[in-house]
């Protein structure tokens, strides 16, 4: 492929005390491409996301983002470099307001200390107003401006999931990692979210990996797909060639199919 | 003009209010439980009590230099507590001001058991206005800028907020800081009203006491604070004649809190909100609107 990675995965391994999570893991992503990440329950997929944005610290292997290694750096070093993520059970400031939690997001990439938050210098409030004015294109963004001032538990669960997504786009990522984005959506969500990931890609020029177990999103929307398997990248490739690879009907189906 | 007695529980009330308000900080926005809060006020007591005695410094910087002291100790207890969460955070935090107490009841610069006598008399009603004022300003200036909001993600979701990229323990420490900063200051107030200090004023006890008039006022409420600080100052007062039930009635004012109104008094406020998008203070601002807008009403009548 002509087209440079963005996130380099080599030989990367993970493991919690003796279970082996991830086993030598390569793995790349393109500048902006649409990867779908699929395998069965506890195949490791979101223990990989854990590992892209610092959440976990690979036992063995090295991480690349942008050519700078990242395996070791905690998730506030790394989300400014331009990772940003959602979570699979989602994880709102709930007490906060809709503009707070994307405000959130901005936080890394606003300077405002102490003194400056204390005197409320111009500085300070020029940084807070564009904060603000970039939070809320996130926000119509996610059609969402008119719930800007409503406690985001509140918000119904579709809302919700696309709340989360306009808080990590907030932080101005390069690479947005989404987990099981469509999960618990009805079909008629799915559609929107199908159109709104393509936005993200297309507009904002944003490469995204995304989990999902509703293949008919995962099918539709990516441009390749990567199966785990039991801690194991067992197959990669276009949507097609992945849901005719044998291993991988094997791992959905069991071993007689 | 104002009766002494009633200055001196207008005095303490703002004291208590400067505690509570620097404590709402730590557990009320950023969800942190310390139960050691009468320990920085303890240091800031202490150490501006004896810049005063040994340096006769002007109020000003021994009440600085207490400040600084009792936030120097929070960042440094911080360091290595504020990995622990919760319950654990909470057993740390008892443990460091039983240290406190320990070391001041044993030093022989605190006086000991004996405790610390002859401090002059400087805490004035305009010195606990201003530093209750003060407070309350720097409080409310932080809570509502973009750090306050990260207080606020790590009370609500510490991994969503390191997510975010928000350095969770940095901010833990910074608020820590800040909190003791302002126990240390109405410690400083308090050394130099009471004249005497003694280890036992600032026991666990104190901690809870504090404890209760932010819960009793409202997690997360600065109103909530200075509500919880007078009723809990004001209401002992009243109950002298039954002064060994206090703690009894402290006791019961939680369990009744938790049971009927787990949110406090005054609730918490609003998403991010530190005074304003309060109800009492939007009443307060809905009848300065309208006696402003009757004045320039008049005025072109």
């Amino acid at each position: 492929m002509s087209r440079h990675s963005i996130l380099t995965a080599t030989g990367v391994s993970h493991s919690f005390g003796g279970l082996v999570a991830l086993e030598d893991i390569d793995f790349k992503i393109y500048q902006q491409e649409i990867v779908g990440l699929i395998g069965p329950n506890g195949a490791g997929k979101t223990t990989l996301f854990n590992l892209f944005t610092g959440h976990y610290k690979p036992t063995e292997g090295e991480i690349y983002f942008n050519n700078q290694r990242i395996n070791g750096l905690k998730p506030y070093q790394i989300t400014p470099k331009g990772i940003a993520r959602t979570f699979q059970n989602i994880r709102l400031f709930k007490q906060m307001s809709v503009l707070d939690n994307v405000l959130i997001g901005q936080h890394c990439r606003t300077r405002t200390g102490l003194v400056g938050a204390v005197l409320r210098t111009p500085r300070t409030k020029k940084e807070e107003a564009r904060a603000r004015e970039h939070a809320m294109e996130m926000l119509s963004f996610v059609n969402l401006e008119e719930k800007k001032d409503e406690k985001a538990s509140n918000l119904s669960y579709g809302e919700q999931r696309r709340l989360e997504i306009a808080r990590a786009l907030a932080t101005d990522p390069l690479l947005l990692l989404l987990d099981e984005p469509a999960a618990g959506m009805n079909p008629h969500e799915t559609i929107e979210l199908i159109k709104l990931v393509r936005q993200i890609r297309d507009q904002m020029k944003i490469t995204i990996l995304l989990i999902e177990h509703d293949m008919k999103m995962v099918m539709g929307i990516s441009e390749r797909v990567a199966v785990l398997n039991y801690g194991k990248m067992i197959a990669e490739g276009t949507p097609q060639e992945v849901q005719n690879n044998e291993e991988v009907i094997r791992a959905y189906l069991g071993e007689t199919a | 003009m104002i009766s002494p007695y009633y200055l001196q529980l207008i005095i303490l009330v703002g004291i208590n209010t400067i505690m509570a308000l620097s404590l709402n900080l730590i557990i009320g926005y950023t969800g942190q439980l310390s139960i050691g809060h009468a320990a920085f006020m303890s240091l800031g007591a202490y150490c501006s009590a004896l810049l005063t005695l040994h340096f006769n410094l002007p109020f000003i910087v021994s009440l600085l230099g207490g400040a600084l002291f009792a936030a120097f100790f929070g960042i440094l207890i911080g360091i290595p507590t504020l990995k622990l969460k919760g319950d654990y955070l909470a057993i740390a935090t008892l443990g460091f001001g039983e240290i406190v107490r320990i070391v001041c009841l044993n030093l022989e610069i605190t006086g000991g058991a004996v405790g610390l006598r002859g401090i002059p008399k400087k805490t004035t009603l305009l010195w606990v206005v201003l530093a209750v004022l003060i407070t309350a300003f720097i409080l409310n200036r932080i809570i509502k800028s973009r750090i306050g909001r990260a207080l606020i993600a790590i009370r609500e979701d510490e991994t969503a907020a390191d997510a975010m990229g928000i350095n969770s323990t940095y901010y833990k420490i910074l608020c820590f800081g800040v909190g003791a900063f302002f126990a240390g200051l109405g410690g400083g107030l308090f050394a130099h009203y009471m004249r005497f200090l003694h280890p036992k004023s600032f026991d666990f006890m104190k901690s809870i006491e504090q404890l209760c008039m932010v819960v009793l006022g409202g997690l997360g409420n600065m109103w909530g604070s200075f509500v919880g600080a007078t009723i809990l100052t004001v209401v002992p007062e009243m109950l002298r004649s039954v002064a060994d039930l206090r703690l009894l009635i402290y006791g019961a004012v939680l369990i009744l809190m938790m049971r009927v109104r787990p949110q406090g008094i005054l609730g918490e406020s609003p998403a991010n909100g530190g005074f304003k998008n309060n109800s009492y203070s939007q009443w307060i601002q809905t009848r300065l609107k309208k006696s402003l807008r009757k004045r320039s009403g008049s005025d072109k009548t």
